[in-house]
């Protein structure tokens, strides 16, 4: 089952809830994985502290000009859709940083003038987290407390996310339970990310900032017709925005000591029993609902 | 004109809340905001919308099932998986789709077709301080990057009819295409960061990313109290790299309270962290040699 946990407002704690349902998971003998798709500022590493295994570049094919054999015949500029090819004058000329790399030109150069070329746009990373077999009271031993961990990183300049997002998705292993954190906001990075997933959470808080983006990120889930529940993080126990409104699967407390916890790399899960009960009650609804949806 | 655009790498730092607050304080600015994905900055600034504009978002294709003879040859040339084979014929995952169009022109059949996707829309508004310039871009949507672009160059072009000397911009968080186009030929950045690894981790990201650019970047830590020990190597590590720490400012549950009020903390309170952003805005003004008009 691959849950992926988004949220449209930065910084709402999807990062938490993501590593901390994979550890909950990991911890009730569920063979689980994380998969980091925040591929511009990927933040899962720090918490899961995985050994790293293999590093992969991800490289967007492009064209490069043979102007010796360019007849400068426009066809090439005229398919690219992303302005990645001009033709001025006599020759062609390229702009790899636009380039989405459909193929167009190659397929449509009457005198094979393209050349191949790859722009590299990032990596994937992938390893093993042993994290989930700290602590004293684990609830079970069979030895499937490892997490698979997979990453991608967009190379600093690099102006798309996305080829970087479909390769770290082939890379996702076969396990019972996958969770994939997903970039913040409601465009393509974030569609690219949830798609292929049965069941998102949408991480939020109850703020007008933080209602406002949730509104926007359920239409986008909504439209792609993938079951969604929503997770409420920061909540003041004196009540707030948002708070009854339906969907909402479980709501974390306002907790100085947990932001304190997470802002030096910590697991909260391993070190709040409450903070635990919680990932476990989501992780139990998802299932539920998940088996119910099948 | 001077240009400030307010970053952060990691969401969540608290940029829009400090973007308002120096809009606030600016007293007459022309503000933008350019996290058009997730925009923010309209629900902490009173304004009227004076003008609203449509934006042409990307195109996805559509093949027709009455004109497919099921060749496969879509599917074979997409680049993007975007195109699968079912019982009822080939169709496109539109939320693959990049509108390429590379499908459509090697139809043999003509049955592919691109369609305009809905892209969203920009505004001008009226402000207290001056024009503001906003945008939604559709949920789900593309070419956020252009969308930016619109927004900063409308925002150009109020301030230079209106005389104005400095822009505001609220970014995106990431360092990808909305924050390239957010930043490139800006005066300067201003990243707002948190004491956590992870906001340390992507402010590193970020600023090597204003490097490249050659974007002349500031700093500000805010809820730096949450844990000093890390907001204390952020400081460092800010001033190994040539970046000065413009500011630092204290957890206050102020913040929050005034954005349910829909205005801006220093408008708010008097707490600490409008007092620590009324420094700030006062070291923004200094280090980008802006007068106060």
């Amino acid at each position: 089952m691959r849950i992926a946990v988004a949220s449209g407002k930065g910084g709402t704690g999807k990062t938490t809830v993501a590593v901390n349902l994979a550890v909950t998971a990991a911890r009730v003998g569920l063979r689980a994985s994380y998969v980091d798709c925040d591929v511009e500022e990927p933040n899962g590493h720090i918490y899961l502290k995985p050994e790293t295994g293999l590093s992969l570049p991800v490289a967007v094919e492009v064209p490069e000009v043979d102007q010796s054999l360019c007849t400068a015949c426009g066809k090439c500029s005229k398919i690219c859709r992303f302005r990645a090819i001009a033709v001025l004058a006599d020759r062609a000329m390229t702009f790899p940083e636009l380039c989405h790399g459909c193929g167009g030109c190659f397929l449509v150069c009457p005198v094979d003038a393209l050349k191949r070329e790859r722009r590299l746009a990032g990596r994937v990373e992938t390893g093993v987290s042993k994290i989930a077999s700290d602590g004293d009271d684990r609830a079970d031993s069979s030895g499937n407390e490892d997490i698979t961990f997979v990453q991608g990183i967009l190379n600093v300049r690099e102006a798309m996310p996305l080829p970087v997002i479909r390769e770290v998705k082939k890379h996702i292993p076969d396990r019972d339970i996958v969770i994939v954190d997903c970039p913040p906001g409601n465009s393509c990075p974030m569609v690219e990310s949830v798609r292929g997933a049965d069941r998102v959470i949408l991480v939020t808080e109850p703020t007008p900032f933080g209602l406002n983006d949730l509104e926007i990120a359920l239409e986008t889930v909504r439209e792609m017709d993938i079951p969604v529940d929503i997770v409420m993080n920061r909540c003041d126990p004196g009540g707030g925005p948002g708070l009854e409104r339906p969907g909402v699967i479980a709501r974390i407390p306002e907790s100085r000591e947990t932001a304190q916890i997470g802002s030096r790399g910590g697991i909260v899960s391993l070190e709040s029993k409450e903070f635990a009960g919680i990932m476990k009650g989501i992780l139990e609804k998802i299932l539920r609902s998940g088996r119910g949806a099948t | 004109m001077k240009e400030l655009v307010v970053i952060s790498g990691k969401g969540g730092t608290g940029k829009t809340s400090i973007a308002a607050s120096l809009i606030s304080l600016a007293g007459r600015v022309v503000a933008a905001d350019c996290d058009v994905d997730a925009a923010n900055l309209h629900l902490v600034i009173k304004h009227e919308v004076r003008k609203s504009t449509p934006f042409q978002g990307g195109s996805k294709a559509v093949i027709d099932p009455a004109l497919c003879v099921s060749c496969g040859k879509c599917q074979e040339l997409c680049r993007f998986d975007a195109i699968s084979n079912h019982d009822s014929g080939f169709r496109v995952d539109k939320f693959a789709c990049e509108g390429c169009g590379v499908c459509a022109y090697f139809c043999p059949e003509g049955a592919v077709t691109l369609h305009d996707e809905k892209g969203g829309e920009w505004f001008l508004s009226d402000t207290a301080t001056g024009p503001m310039v906003h945008a939604r871009l559709a949920a789900g949507g593309e070419n956020s990057g252009k969308l930016v672009t619109i927004v900063r160059n409308e925002a150009k072009k109020v301030a230079s009819a209106g005389g104005f000397e400095t822009i505001i911009v609220d970014g995106a968080p990431g360092i990808g295409c909305p924050v390239i186009a957010s930043i490139t030929g800006a005066d300067a950045v201003l990243i707002v960061t948190e004491p956590t690894l992870s906001g340390a981790h992507d402010m590193e990201r970020v600023l090597e990313l204003a490097g490249h650019f050659g974007v002349r970047a500031l700093l500000a830590v805010n809820r730096y109290d949450i844990n000093s020990e890390i907001a204390s190597q952020i400081s460092e590590y800010a001033a190994s790299h040539g970046v000065p720490v413009a500011g630092m400012i204290r957890y206050d549950p102020d913040v929050t309270r005034a954005q349910m009020n829909g205005i801006s903390v220093v408008e708010y309170s008097d707490g600490p962290a409008a007092t620590d952003i009324r420094l700030l805005s006062e070291a923004v003004t200094e280090y980008l040699g802006l007068e106060e008009k």
